[in-house]
């Protein structure tokens, strides 16, 4: 008898969840459920700061038609196998993992669920559901090293950077050509912070450069304590990820303003049309969709705190860069011990930026390791 | 030169404060690992209070006040509860981790005013230690004098030589009738307090903005720092200068090319550590004991 009961039971509740689930979807349209996954929470203002802006441009374009999940603070790792595949189960159809180190976990996931699409930020992994995207940041690095060349009094220039790895040497690089490009004397001293983020030690190793007579300061760390210390010590310096001129009014020259919200949104309209793929891009570089200046994923801010011939050269480059005619990575390269890279008449493909572990001329020392 | 000593010493400061704290909560017997949670507290403590009150000074008090409340909580479990203390450290820690972020949201992207420089009078007019000793904020002032305190109170007042019988017997020290829970407490919370205002000095003069988790492990390297100085208050300064002059130390060597790995040099504070470790392990045998003997342990007695 209870069994029968319970039979009774369990078939009414199907019935009303299957009813709710029809009446839900006829009245709200099912709208497209998209996950994100955070390194750290958008109080980093930095980079994590730049996803968060993204996902809201996500919100004001869709609307109702969307509804997102957040995972803020997923170390890289088996936490985040865990985190993606919950993601996953609740039924977001697709899912952005948006630092390097979710690359393993990302494909772990998509794996097991091969009906639900990822996007993994800056790896180069792919499968049959998981594409990958990146932005081309070496791009704003060249007209930095474009507007520190007219700018710097001490012919001195001071990078922070984080680790030494492909994607911040190619951006030390870019600076150097676009720093050449206009100011053939100056020189870029490079201190590696090996960490991303450690406000104190980039403050540390920004007085340090300033002691050490350099006048420009640039930064492929996450927080805005280098232009804190420039605007302090007279210095100048650029913003890195998003606007910080907030931080530092009198130092910031322009910031390279990561703008992640259209890759995101042309992602989930193609899903949302049937038309989502992971591209063809060729496996040697991180994304399918590599974009730069030209596709808007990397977003100039104004130029400022600049006589007004700086920043018509700074515009210059920008402008150059935007419609192809400068090409960063042309020949004749020589790198900082003399030793050429491409002659003259070639240039360096995406593979190559990709193998990158020299200085080119215009930097002092050598990669570490 | 100057510059590069100046930047040395500003960030020694924060170690040495949350050091100088947990060396006296330590002394009474209290292992309080949740220094980098009291210092982040103090850290948002502060940025809040300056942009309410829009006066520095305020923040240094804020800090303060947040060391303590965080320290309070400790109290209450392992003290009053009597919880293993290093398990509730590390969970203070991660808690004040989370809460700080949380308290901290609306603070993002806003910056405030530094603390000043006080010159003292004709003396920091003296070349390069004029402005050395004699040009800083009142933190830095604060931190010696801090130091000079606790020296003097462990090593001659009654009450500092009450303090550290309860670290190093607390039954005896209880059966002679101190009330080693009282004692415990306003040690935690001095702990506290002085972590507090070292995690205040990031915000108020080394970078100042609110940023998550922006200690980014000094409160771990204090902890090291005790053991460095072997609960000896002045050593606490060398130890400081140390860390900090390495850190500056292999920021320089690499602007200037020096062909050693910037690695080596970010590791030497910690092999440091460990030598005095050894060295104090070694000293232990010979019955000399320098580390509290009741040290972590907590004291079941009502009192």
């Amino acid at each position: 008898m209870i069994k029968f009961y319970m039979r009774i039971f369990s078939l009414i509740t199907l019935s009303i969840s299957v009813l709710f689930f029809v009446i839900s979807s006829a009245f709200a349209g099912s709208p497209t459920k998209v996950g994100f996954v955070y390194l750290t929470t958008p109080g980093d203002h930095g980079w994590t700061y730049a996803h968060e802006l993204g996902k809201q441009m996500v919100e004001k374009r869709f609307g109702k038609d969307v509804k997102v999940s957040v995972v803020e603070n997923v170390p890289e790792g088996p936490d985040a196998t865990r985190v993606i595949r919950e993601l996953a189960k609740q039924g977001n159809e697709i899912i952005f993992t948006t630092s390097f180190g979710y690359m393993e976990p990302t494909l772990k996931v998509a794996k097991e669920f091969p009906n639900v699409k990822f996007e993994h930020i800056t790896g180069y992994k792919r499968s049959k559901n998981v594409a990958t995207g990146n932005i081309r940041f070496y791009e704003g690095r060249y007209i930095q090293g474009v507007v520190a060349g007219l700018m710097t009094k001490t012919n001195k220039i001071g990078y922070i950077g984080a680790y030494p790895i492909a994607e911040v040497i190619m951006g030390i690089n870019a600076f150097a050509q676009g720093l050449k490009s206009v100011n053939k004397d100056a020189s870029i001293s490079v201190i590696w912070a090996n960490t991303w983020y450690d406000p104190v030690k980039e403050a540390d190793a920004a007085k340090v450069h300033i002691a050490e007579g350099a006048d420009v300061l640039a930064q492929h760390t996450d927080s805005p304590a280098m232009l804190q210390i420039a605007e302090k010590n007279g210095a100048m310096g650029f913003g890195q990820s998003t606007d910080m001129s907030a931080f530092a009014p009198k130092a910031q020259l322009f910031a390279s303003i990561n703008n992640w919200g259209p890759y995101y949104i042309k992602k989930i309209e193609e899903l949302r049309s049937g038309k989502w793929n992971t591209g063809d891009g060729p496996n040697h570089w991180p994304g399918n969709v590599w974009g730069g200046l030209k596709s808007d994923m990397l977003v100039i801010s104004k130029f400022q705190n600049m006589p007004a011939n700086v920043a018509q050269k700074a515009q210059k480059a920008l402008d150059g860069l935007k419609s192809g005619k400068i090409n960063i990575f042309a020949g004749p390269l020589i790198d900082n011990t003399g030793k050429e890279i491409i002659p003259a008449g070639k240039a360096l493909d995406d593979g190559a930026l990709w193998g990158m572990n020299y200085y080119l001329q215009g930097v002092n020392g050598k990669v570490p390791g | 030169m100057e510059a590069l000593i100046l930047t040395i010493i500003a960030t020694s400061i924060p170690l040495l404060l949350a050091a100088a704290g947990e060396l006296i909560a330590e002394k009474s017997g209290v292992l309080n690992l949740g220094v980098e949670g009291m210092m982040l507290s103090g850290a948002v403590g502060a940025l809040g209070a300056v942009l309410w009150l829009e006066n520095p000074y305020y923040g240094i008090v804020a800090g303060a006040l947040s060391g303590v409340l965080m320290a309070s909580i400790f109290s209450v479990f392992t003290i009053n509860f009597m919880t293993n203390q290093v398990a509730t450290g590390l969970g203070l820690t991660i808690f004040a981790t989370g809460l700080t972020g949380l308290a901290g949201a609306p603070l993002v992207g806003k910056t405030i005013p530094s603390l000043p420089k006080i010159e003292i009078f004709l003396l920091s007019d003296i070349p390069l230690i004029g402005s050395i000793l004699f040009k800083q904020d009142f933190v830095a002032y604060l931190s010696i004098a801090i130091i000079v305190f606790i020296s003097f109170f462990l090593k001659y007042s009654k009450s500092g030589i009450i303090l550290r019988a309860v670290g190093d017997d607390h039954q005896s020290a209880h059966s002679v009738g101190y009330p080693v829970k009282k004692i415990r407490w306003y040690a935690t919370c001095f702990g506290g307090m002085c972590a507090g205002i070292g995690g205040a000095y990031i915000p108020l003069v080394l970078t100042p903005h609110w940023s998550e988790g922006m200690t980014a492990g000094r409160g771990w390297i204090a902890l090291a720092l005790v053991v460095f100085a072997s609960w000896i208050p002045w050593r606490i300064i060398v130890g400081a200068l140390i860390f900090g002059g390495i850190t500056i130390a292999q920021l320089v060597g690499q602007a200037r090319g020096w062909p050693i790995p910037s690695q080596l040099l970010s590791m030497m504070p910690y092999i440091a550590t460990i030598i005095a470790l050894t060295m104090i392990s070694g000293r232990l045998s010979k019955n000399n004991s320098v580390v509290p003997s009741s040290l972590g342990k907590p004291f079941f007695g009502n009192q």
